[in-house]
């Protein structure tokens, strides 16, 4: 068998149904076999590398499968890098599969030549450049199994190009076996005793939940476990969706643009549990005064989280599904004393209710559409069961806000790099995954320009997913910095010039729609949802709008501005 | 916390590229290389790294769990001194003419260095010892004339418990 032939045979052994790709002279082998597969292999052309990435990782996130991607050496590598990088930083599963020049010129300059192994090196779980063509089967099955296991991420496979017309024996291995790489899934029964036993003894526990809760599918467990001991809820941008938004337990986002609620009680709480959440610097502000009061437990598959950024008191290193498991075990043999944290408990959620009565998150509405409330009425028309691409900036905080997320792997997001671009294809790689599901990009006037190329992918293949771009004609969390920060000094963020986005989905063969009052939000988002086409709903906004609440760079998350 | 100085004993697997995996995990988060040896085992597959590196306890943890996230990473250990041999190897080239002869001598028989090569105005010597012994010895053998000098980087072994 060629190599080519072996490479689709083993993606076809790993259950892959769906690859996105682009072709290239480095690649042609795979491609011209590619041909031969059509009906088992659906292959979605993007019209940029880079929409092809962040399509595979919107295609892992809404799946939990792994997001394959296939492109040519050089400019075909380089061009996923943003990608790779995106799904890296959040930990989504994927296989990059690029082309390289053959054996023989590699290390010569040669053409569309580029040292994809060396450039991926820190973007990627792990990679590998192929040498021999028998090497090749083994190398996709290891591939595979480290994206999808342990905390998941890119890993990408580098094939010459005589390597994919090379010939050897197809030999798939059934199991696999790698020495040096082993995750911990089981967390240590001691640990997990001491995480129950401090949440029984803390008058104020939260957990503070991130993405890991959603990489681990571990939502049934965990809201199990809050509503048995009544315990409040947090939540990372990455882990919203891992616990209804509208539950009495939960208290919204945490962080920058965190709730009123979630920063103030974080900071009061004196037993935090970090699940599968990292202490980003965009959630803790000054790290030092995050939980100042609060002893910590963190459960997360990867040891190197724990630690890190703030001191844990009671490390937990396993699978949070298996971990919240273990915990729900042993909370079954404890309903006395569950029932003698009654009282105390009462008592914080009163004073946490009270937070979120105090200030809840709220916008005026005007004669100008409101980007939070065109938010709130794809939430009300979607009954908060679609999938949500957001890009980044305000588009992203807002939806975070404003859409009560239900489910999980409903969120589409790019959390850790903050790629702005990676909404559209997202997207578009969500509405692959399930065509009949209501699939939304909230996009900004800015961001939807970094990967509008890809709205040829969605007419191509009658991908109907609705793009709401909330339209300020500037940069807006760039204006929002510089007004609050920079004295109103608006260097650069101004997008005067902006296309027509109506005429500019009519000319890719989509709709294109426009709302400049709030009576025709509703009218417009009915009359998308009833299209089943791509839809561009170009929502003219206030240009001045702010995210609110806001976390002064370098404060305490307790330092608030509120609207 | 205190910084101080750490030699990490890290075994890998022996694939092309490991080492820009290791050096390039130190780089990009910001952790200090003070010396590296690489070479291989006993077994074919398999290389032993030594780094000598620095930072608190925190950093050090960080290091090592960041080490053990590379795939072709087997395992990490820390060398204490107390509890591992320790030792840096450096080759001097030094002017030797007769006035400095004698002088030469007398510090290769005091500190056990050897005189790998001669010629009619220089010698190279070798020497092998800790990283404070080596100091001392090249402070006092630095007055001769040092015309070129190279050092590994560290190596260490653990010592058999007694």
């Amino acid at each position: 068998m060629t190599g080519s032939k072996i490479l689709i045979e083993s993606l076809l052994k790993e259950g892959v149904d769906t690859i996105f790709g682009y072709p290239g002279g480095a690649v042609l082998n795979i491609y011209d076999e590619l041909f031969n597969y059509r009906d088992k292999l659906n292959h979605i052309l993007v019209r940029h590398e880079q929409g092809a990435a962040h399509a595979a990782d919107g295609y892992a996130r809404a799946t939990g499968k792994v997001g394959v991607v296939l492109v040519t050496s050089g400019p075909g590598a380089t061009n996923t890098i943003t990608g790779i990088a995106t799904a890296y930083m959040d930990s989504v599963p994927m296989v990059i599969i690029t082309g390289q020049v053959p054996t023989s010129l590699i290390g010569n300059d040669a053409f569309q030549e580029a040292d994809t192994v060396g450039i991926t090196r820190p973007c990627t779980k792990h990679n590998y450049l192929v040498r021999d063509v028998k090497d090749l089967a083994r190398i996709v099955k290891e591939a595979f199994y480290i994206a999808s296991t342990g905390r998941p991420g890119p890993v990408l496979i580098d094939i010459p190009k005589d390597i994919t017309s090379n010939v050897a024996e197809f030999d798939y291995p059934e199991s696999i076996e790698m020495r040096s790489y082993n995750p911990t899934y089981f967390g240590h029964h001691v640990q997990i005793l001491k995480v129950v036993n401090e949440l029984l003894k803390a008058e104020k526990p939260m957990f503070y939940i991130g993405g890991g809760v959603i990489n681990s599918n571990a939502a049934a467990e965990l809201k199990e476990i809050a509503e048995m001991i009544d315990l409040p809820i947090v939540s990372t941008l990455m882990g919203l969706g891992g616990f209804p938004s509208e539950h009495s337990l939960f208290f919204g986002m945490l962080g920058m643009h965190g709730t009123y609620a979630a920063n103030t009680g974080i900071s009061n709480a004196d037993f935090i549990v970090a699940i599968g959440s990292r202490f980003d610097d965009r959630v803790t502000g000054k790290v030092d005064e995050f939980g100042r009061n609060a002893k910590f437990a963190h459960i997360d598959i990867d040891p190197s989280s724990i630690g890190k950024n703030v001191k844990i008191d009671i490390p937990v290193v396993g699978d949070v599904k298996s971990v919240l498991r273990s915990m729900l075990e042993i909370f079954a043999l404890k309903s006395k004393e569950i029932e003698s944290t009654q009282y105390k408990r009462m008592k914080w959620l009163e004073e946490l209710n009270m937070y979120k009565y105090e200030h809840p998150l709220s916008y005026k509405m005007s004669d100008i559409i409101k980007p939070q409330y065109v938010v709130e009425k794809i939430y009300e028309l979607t009954n908060g069961e679609a999938i949500i691409a957001t890009e980044v900036g305000q588009n992203q905080m807002w939806t975070a806000q404003f859409y009560k997320f239900k489910k999980p792997r409903s969120l589409l997001t790019s959390g850790g790099l903050g790629t702005m671009g990676y909404g559209f294809p997202a997207a578009i790689g969500a509405q692959v995954a399930y065509p009949d599901r209501t699939v939304f990009d909230i996009a900004g006037d800015g961001s939807i320009q970094m990967n509008i190329q890809e709205l040829a992918t969605a007419v191509q293949y009658n991908l109907p997913v609705k793009i709401a771009i909330i339209n300020n004609n500037f940069l807006g969390m760039i204006r929002q910095w510089q007004e609050l920060f920079y004295e109103k000094r608006y260097s650069f963020s101004n997008l005067n010039i902006n296309p027509d986005f109506v005429k500019l989905a009519e000319s890719y063969g989509a709709v294109g729609l426009r709302a400049k009052k709030p009576e025709e939000v509703e009218d417009i988002l009915k009359t998308a949802l009833s299209i089943k086409k791509p839809v561009i709903m170009d929502f003219v906004v206030a240009q001045e709008e702010g995210v609110y609440p806001m976390v002064t760079p370098g404060s305490p998350i307790t330092g608030m501005l509120l609207v | 916390m205190m910084e101080k100085s750490h030699i990490l004993s890290i075994l890998v697997e022996n694939e092309s590229g490991v080492l820009a995996r290791v050096a390039g995990l130190f780089s990009a988060r910001g952790f200090n290389i003070d010396g590296i040896s690489v070479a291989g085992t006993l077994e074919k597959n398999e290389s032993k790294m030594i780094i000598s590196t620095y930072g608190d306890e925190q950093i050090l943890e960080q290091i090592t769990k960041q080490l053990n996230r590379l795939i072709n990473v087997i395992k990490v250990q820390e060398l204490t001194d107390d509890e591992s041999v320790v030792r840096q190897t450096v080759l001097v080239k030094v002017n030797a003419d007769e006035s400095t002869k004698n002088e030469i001598f007398r510090i290769k028989e005091i500190f056990e260095a050897r005189i790998v090569d001669v010629s009619r105005n220089a010698y190279v010597l070798e020497f092998s010892g800790s990283a404070k012994k080596m100091e001392a010895f090249i402070e006092l053998i630095r007055p001769v004339g040092i015309k070129d000098i190279v050092k590994t980087g560290t190596i260490a072994i653990t010592r058999s418990k007694k």
